[in-house]
């Protein structure tokens, strides 16, 4: 007899499947050396090091958001329970009210009256204001006291992410300086002069900025709404956080479906030529000459058209999304996986000829053996460079899809849903803009931390690409 | 010393590892000082330091380098720039690499005459042209227009060298001039180089790590190791006497005729930035006593001779022939009962498709009616030029080429699809390069074992038990095996891809250029491995390879190949010291030598012609000097003389 | 030469002939001509007689492949497949969902596409090549660094960005440029200066940064140094060796892209409002105009096809060890 009913979707179960075969692909890593090197690699560029925080600080918000459940309805009888249609997430759980602490319409960021006029009754007669808000600066008397407000809560927030942040580097001193046996001034002074063999500065640098953001955004959003109300009158900064776990989810599954097609025709075309090389490059430069966004377009409308042509299929609003944004990432896959097959039939093609191939072909070594032992593994980094890179790339067509009318369901928390409901609203006098400045800097953060982030992965790992600094 | 060139105290680091360190030697001008040493003991970047190229992260970081004159270490930028091809020129080891693939031969010459003697337009390209022809170009008009694409490797060497020349050096640099050619193009580019210098009274800095070059090209030698300069002098008193323990170890090291085991030294050269304390050969050396590895040696002086060691002149006097040749059981014994291997008339055509269909206008004739037979435990050595085809008769014996025609048997049953599997376990085949033949993301265990699983050879306790067998056997550590290969050295990774080729048990092993790769000390060691295993376990091998000393210290039968047919085979001994056919006179007079006094041999004109498109009759006439009408038109028969088969009208007697 | 044309051209048939197969396939039977009433009637519960009389008035009431009912060569030519799809072939795309003859659009709209898209290309490439060799040319440096920084940067932002971002900034603050429309002949200089400028913009970072690598790769390659070993200078160096080599990459790279310039730029052309086949292709998407999406689909793949056989023309061309034969 639970008071909530766990949910998981269709994009759950895969992005949990995915966090297992990344944990796994660790722990694998972990344990050979010449695996392990190209990591220690990336650890040690500060610019990765940074962005891998900023990263993991975006992925455990879209993991925390993708523990799905419903609750169970206040009056259902005990013995046969009902539960809501409304699907929430841990992450709901967690940033509470921000969720329903919704408004009337649009407002700016940290106002305290709506952006529209309306008629208000005062003294018995109909004036037109500005009305106040029901949530944001609702503690306050007057306008008077909003910024003197404002203003003691990002002190108190830059207060406490500070003293987290030192919390947290003493805490990762104490424990380095033990593991080195060194003492604490020696520690420090190694790490104030970058002596440590990893960016230490760097790491500590980014861990209070982020603290710090944190605190700063838990103080304001306790009595404004930080970045404004949207046209429905929703907390623009908790649609913001929403739409993280869209963008990884999209960023990552998209690849996972790429994957097997790339690897496999891949190295099948490679390494077999002949006629298997022949229909592989047949099939991939038809799916080449057909434009991009049209492939997709025509593969989204007819999802569309199979999903509301039976209804029946899905008890709720968020499966239904859910499956819509697990068709796009699917579609997204099939059309997308022939730059990365290319490229690995071209690196499959050099390889075949090398002498170690030989050699295990002159002991009779049967094909998917030497493709498995001797091919894959070396062309395993392309793969590993090809998922950094082409991540961020796919977090930025989703925005541009979803303005196409071929992105994620209307319905559905999403950078490109924000932009694309707020891009008319520019017309307005005077203008919205807080709408589209917060799924554009989320996106900017995400997409340059990922950037980042791949250039340390493509640099240690294939460091013929990334040319010498 | 009437000093052209004088480099006092050079020292050069890279990404702050020390690679040249304290290197003092001159060259005078019409000299030709050779600079010898094993890869990465700092020559080259010596090279490039005088020139002021050094690499990315390279730094020059002391020392005086004077050319006349001149301080080249504190010339302006601009002004090092009108030394750099013009005082000085330079030629480096891979003219494929080294030409611009996108620039006619033509512009590329024209630049620095442009440069240097400010010559433009019509007066460039007569230059262009009267340089190409001084390097023996043929046409040179015409390949003023060719791309480096579509010349071939010895042609873009003298269009390297032409370029070099345009700006009339008081000194020329030579990087290895000859590594990546055939060696009888090495010849003909070597005695260029020598009536270059001769004539135009240039120093020459010669780089190598060739003792023949060195003894038919240098007046004066230097002997670098790990960064440090530790013998020099003259020529002729080198060759007599070497000092310099390592420099001894040079040569007892190089395989020579009536030699028996090759004098081997066990570790590598230290690498840059973990140099040891005092003497840097001490670790290596058989004569170092304490003081080595605590005190730097000094220059001693013995005669023209200079040399870097504690012992300078005490060592005992240089024995040159010194291991008397041991009784070659192998060797003596006649090749007796049926031949382990035995190939007839096998052939290997590739297809070339052209045209709007892609239909086949004609074959690349690779391997074009080789028959050959090797017997248990004696050595067949395939010896030919590259793209002769020899490692694609290597191949074809494996099945990783497929035949077009002939029969490969096997202790007399002949290979076809039915037994190749097993017949596999009697071949294995050993590598050129000991970089691309192991993969690096295998542990040296998995290596090992992956013949044995593949063909199921005894059961998982057996096939350990036979890993650390095979380790010992091939002389690694017995925790090699839990390693990967990037862990190893050349020679070690070498001495692995033995180890792999033996894990099933072969009878016969192909070698294809195993050594190639490999520095004079490493090769000595990969030699002496394979002359064991075979006195060990009764190994056939076929041998493949350019070397003809090598050929020497380690075959019993021989057999040339020429553009896809075998020429001259017969006993190795007899056929090295006599050979019949003019191709294998050319090859064995092109070798060059460490005792001789140079004579003055038959070199051998023009390149080898395209597979493609072979002459025809016989397919060495237009290169060789008793060609007749015969030979124009049709492709000799074998002529038997005893043990040996020529294939040549000229040996048969038929040109008269 | 002319047989390899020829020859690549035939190759392309089959190509084609894929790429009008799966669209038949993702447009009639995967989704057949039913559930396309459907989304076009619109309401949830329509009479079956609508959905025929729909089908009906548009050409879709015949047979898929074959028609059982009819004799002689109408068994396959009185089919969907026949009408609808292999007409292609032939360039005759039919009319759209709104009565207008696709191919006449695609003939007027072909210009004002080309009118933003072809400066963005010609203006971007030069624009790219320039940055990167500024880089490489200081690389090493801080320059460099925070060149490629820049450069990354500049492509983490999103497209719609640049956009939203100019127009909102040039055009309707500071009043520098019409916010969006067209104009034809030389009227249109001021319409199509604020798409080409955001189009530069938002490419450049992606552009610069990967021919940064392209030339950095071919300064470390052997016949550099023998370039600096004749006495040349640096500048000399980066400007006839590096750049030589280097273009054949960025050349041919970037001809596969030239003739599906025509298509236009969905995104930058609706925003714009510019009257060319980028908003034609968009506004076919979202009114589920499918015989429009058909057509452009055909039109892009055949235009892929040609940017291919162009590339293989401009290797021989800027590559001499490139020879067709």
């Amino acid at each position: 007899m639970s008071a909530i009913q766990p949910v998981i979707l269709w994009t759950d179960a895969l992005v949990f499947v995915l966090v297992a075969a990344g944990v796994a692909l660790t722990l694998y890593i972990r344990r050979h050396a010449h695996l392990r090197a190209p990591w220690g690699e990336v650890a040690r560029r500060p610019m990765a090091a940074g962005a891998a925080l900023v990263l993991l600080a975006f992925v455990t918000v879209g993991l925390l958001d993708s523990l799905h459940y419903r609750e169970r309805l206040p009056d259902s009888p005990p013995d046969k329970p009902q539960y809501s249609v409304e699907v929430l997430s841990a992450f709901d759980a967690l940033v509470g009210t921000l969720r329903t602490r919704q408004e009337k319409t649009y407002s700016a960021p940290l106002a305290m009256h709506l952006y529209a006029k309306e008629f208000v009754e005062r003294d018995g007669a109909a004036v037109r204001v500005y009305p106040r808000l029901k949530y944001g600066g609702a503690h306050l008397a007057d306008e008077a006291g909003r910024m003197p407000d404002i203003a003691r809560r990002v002190m108190l927030g830059i207060a406490q992410g500070v003293s987290v942040a030192f919390l947290v580097f003493g805490a990762l001193a104490a424990w380095q300086a033990a593991r080195r046996k060194q003492r604490y001034g020696e520690w420090l002074a190694d790490w104030g002069q970058g002596r440590l063999g990893w960016p230490g500065r760097t790491v500590v640098l980014v861990v209070a900025l982020l603290a710090t953001t944190v605190a700063v955004l838990l103080h304001l959003a306790a009595g404004y709404h930080v970045l404004g109300t949207d046209k429905v009158g929703q907390d623009v900064l908790y649609i913001s956080l929403k739409s993280i776990r869209t963008g990884l989810v999209i960023g990552t599954l998209t690849t996972l479906v790429t994957l097997p097609l790339a690897i496999g025709l891949g190295i099948a075309a490679g390494y077999f030529r002949g006629w298997v090389d022949d229909v592989i490059q047949y099939v991939y430069t038809v799916l080449n000459s057909i434009p991009g966004v049209l492939l997709i377009a025509a593969a989204v409308l007819i999802v569309q058209v199979y999903i509301e042509s039976r209804p029946e299929l899905f008890d709720t609003a968020a499966a239904r999304a859910d499956i819509r944004l697990l068709a796009l990432c699917l579609i997204m896959g099939v059309t997308s996986w022939t730059s990365l097959a290319r490229l690995l039939r071209g690196e499959s093609l050099k390889l075949r000829t090398l002498d170690y191939v030989e050699a295990a072909r002159a002991f009779g070594v049967s094909h998917t053996r030497i493709i498995g032992r001797h091919i894959f593994p070396n062309v395993f980094h392309l793969v590993l460079i090809a998922i950094v890179i082409d991540f961020s790339g796919l977090v930025l067509a989703e925005a541009v899809l979803s303005y196409v009318g071929v992105g994620v369901d209307p319905t559905m928390y999403s950078w490109g849903n924000m932009i694309n409901g707020a891009r008319l609203e520019l017309a307005r006098e005077p203008v919205v803009w807080w709408q589209l400045g917060a799924a554009f800097v989320f996106m900017f953060a995400l997409v340059l931390a990922a950037n980042l982030f791949a250039d340390g992965v493509r640099d240690a790992f294939d460091p013929r690409m990334g040319g010498r600094r | 010393m009437s000093g052209l060139l004088r480099v006092e105290n050079l020292a050069v680091e890279i990404d702050g590892a020390r690679v040249v360190d304290g290197v003092t030697f001159g060259v005078a001008a019409g000299e030709t000082y050779a600079l010898l040493g094993e890869s990465g003991c700092g020559k080259s970047m010596t090279a490039l330091a005088l020139m002021r190229l050094l690499p990315d992260g390279g730094q020059l970081v002391s020392g005086t380098i004077r050319l006349g004159d001149t301080d080249v270490r504190t010339l302006s930028e601009r002004n090092m720039r009108t030394v750099r091809g013009g005082r000085m020129g330079m030629i480096f080891q891979e003219p494929m690499l080294a030409l611009n693939p996108v620039l006619k031969v033509g512009y590329q010459i024209g630049e620095a005459l442009t440069l240097h003697r400010g010559l433009t337009g019509l007066a460039a390209q007569e230059a262009a042209r009267a340089l190409l022809d001084a390097v023996g170009v043929p046409d040179p008009a015409r390949r003023l227009d060719s791309y480096p694409f579509e010349l071939s490797g010895g042609l873009r060497q003298r269009a390297m060298i032409a370029m070099a020349l345009a700006g009339e050096p008081d000194l020329l640099i030579a990087d290895e001039p000859t590594t990546a050619l055939d060696v009888t193009i090495q010849a003909q580019v070597l005695d260029l180089l020598r009536s270059l210098r001769s004539a135009r009274g240039m120093g020459m800095l010669l780089i190598t790590h060739d003792l023949g070059v060195v003894a038919e090209n240098a007046d004066r030698v230097g002997v670098m190791y790990a960064g440090e300069l530790i013998e020099e002098g003259a020529r002729t008193d080198f060759f007599a006497a070497p000092q310099h323990p390592y420099s001894r170890m040079l040569f007892a090291a190089l395989p020579q005729p009536g030699r028996g085991r090759l004098a081997t030294l066990a570790g590598q050269v230290p690498r840059p930035g973990e140099m040891p304390h005092g003497c840097r050969f001490a670790a290596r050396c058989p004569h170092a006593v304490q003081r080595c590895r605590l005190e730097s040696p000094d220059w001693q002086t013995l005669g023209t001779q200079r040399v870097r060691c504690h012992f300078a002149g005490q060592l005992d006097g240089h024995s040159r022939p010194a291991v008397p040749a041991e009784a070659d059981v192998a060797r003596a014994g006649e090749s007796a009962e049926t031949p382990l291997l035995a190939v007839d008339d096998l052939k290997v055509h590739f297809q070339i498709r052209r045209g709007f269909i892609q239909r086949t206008v004609g074959h690349v004739r690779a391997v074009d009616g080789v028959s050959l037979a090797v017997s248990a435990g004696r050595t067949l050595a395939l010896v030919g030029e590259s793209g002769c085809g020899k490692t694609t008769v290597g191949k074809a014996l494996l099945d990783l080429v497929v035949p077009t025609a002939g029969s490969i048997r096997f202790g007399g049953e002949t290979l076809a699809a039915g037994n190749l599997a097993r017949l596999r376990r009697q071949a294995q085949m050993v590598f050129q390069d000991p970089f691309g033949s192991l993969n690096p993301r295998m542990r040296v265990a998995d290596i090992l074992l992956e013949g044995m699983e593949a063909l199921e050879v005894g059961d998982a306790a057996q096939r350990r038990e036979a890993v650390a067998h095979l380790l010992r056997q091939v002389g690694l550590p017995d925790d090699a095996g839990e390693r990967y290969p990037h862990a190893f050295s050349g020679g070690q990774r070498q001495r692995i891809a033995i180890a792999r080729a033996l894990a099933v048990s072969p009878r016969l092993m192909i070698c294809d250029e195993p050594t190639s790769a490999l520095d004079v000390s490493v090769q000595a060691q990969i030699l002496n491995l394979l002359k064991d295993l075979q006195a060990e376990l009764g190994l056939a091998y076929l041998f493949i390879t350019h070397n003809l000393a090598v050929v020497d210290y380690l075959a019993h039968e021989i057999a040339v190949m020429y553009l896809g047919r075998i020429v001259e085979s017969g006993p190795a001994a007899e056929v090295l010291r006599a050979p019949r056919h003019p191709y294998a006179q050319a090859l064995v007079a092109a070798i060059p030598r460490i005792d001789a006094a140079a004579p003055a041999r038959p070199r051998l004109a023009g390149d080898q012609p395209s597979p493609l498109d072979p002459p025809a009759g016989c397919h060495f006439h237009p290169r060789c000097p008793h060609a007749g009408d015969v030979c124009r038109q049709r492709y000799p028969e074998e002529t038997h003389l005893g043990d040996r088969i020529v294939r040549c009208h000229w040996v048969a007697g038929v040109t008269g | 030469m002319f047989a390899y044309i020829l020859r690549r051209v035939l190759y392309a048939i089959p190509i084609l002939v894929g790429v009008n197969l799966l669209t038949f396939l993702l447009f009639f039977v995967v989704n057949t001509p039913d559930d396309m009433a459907r989304l076009q009637l619109g309401a949830k519960h329509v009479t079956q007689e609508a959905i025929e009389r729909w089908k009906v008035e548009h050409g879709y009431d015949k047979p898929l492949l074959l028609n059982h009912q009819a004799t002689g060569a109408a068994r396959f030519t009185d089919t969907i497949y026949f009408r609808h799809s292999a007409t292609m072939f032939a360039f005759e795309f039919g009319k759209g969902d709104d009565g207008r003859d696709i191919g006449n659009e695609i003939r007027t709209r072909m210009l004002p596409s080309l009118a933003i898209a072809l400066p963005v290309f010609v203006i971007g490439l030069l624009a790219n090549i320039s940055f990167a060799l500024l880089m490489v040319f200081f690389r090493s440096t801080y320059l460099d660094l925070w060149g490629v920084v820049l450069c990354v940067v500049l492509m983490s932002i999103s497209g719609l960005f640049y956009i939203i971002a100019g127009q909102y900034f040039i055009a309707k603050l500071w009043n520098l440029l019409p916010i969006s429309g067209f104009a034809a002949g030389l009227d249109a200089f001021k319409f199509v200066l604020l798409p080409v400028l955001v189009g530069l913009v938002s490419g450049i970072g992606s552009g610069a940064r990967w021919y940064r690598t392209i030339f950095l790769e071919e300064i470390g390659k052997d016949y550099v140094r023998t370039a600096r070993a004749k006495g040349l200078s640096e500048t000399r160096v980066l400007f006839t060796h590096v750049l030589k080599n280097g273009m054949i990459p960025i050349l041919t790279g970037a001809v596969v892209v030239l003739p599906l310039l025509f298509m236009g730029s969905l995104i930058t052309e609706s925003f714009f409002g510019i009257p060319g086949l980028g908003s034609y292709t968009i506004d076919a998407i979202q009114a589920q105009d499918f015989p429009v999406v058909r057509a452009m689909v055909f039109l892009g793949a055949v235009l892929y096809i040609v940017g291919l056989i162009l590339t293989d023309i401009s290797y021989s061309w800027v590559d001499p060890r490139v020879r067709l034969q």
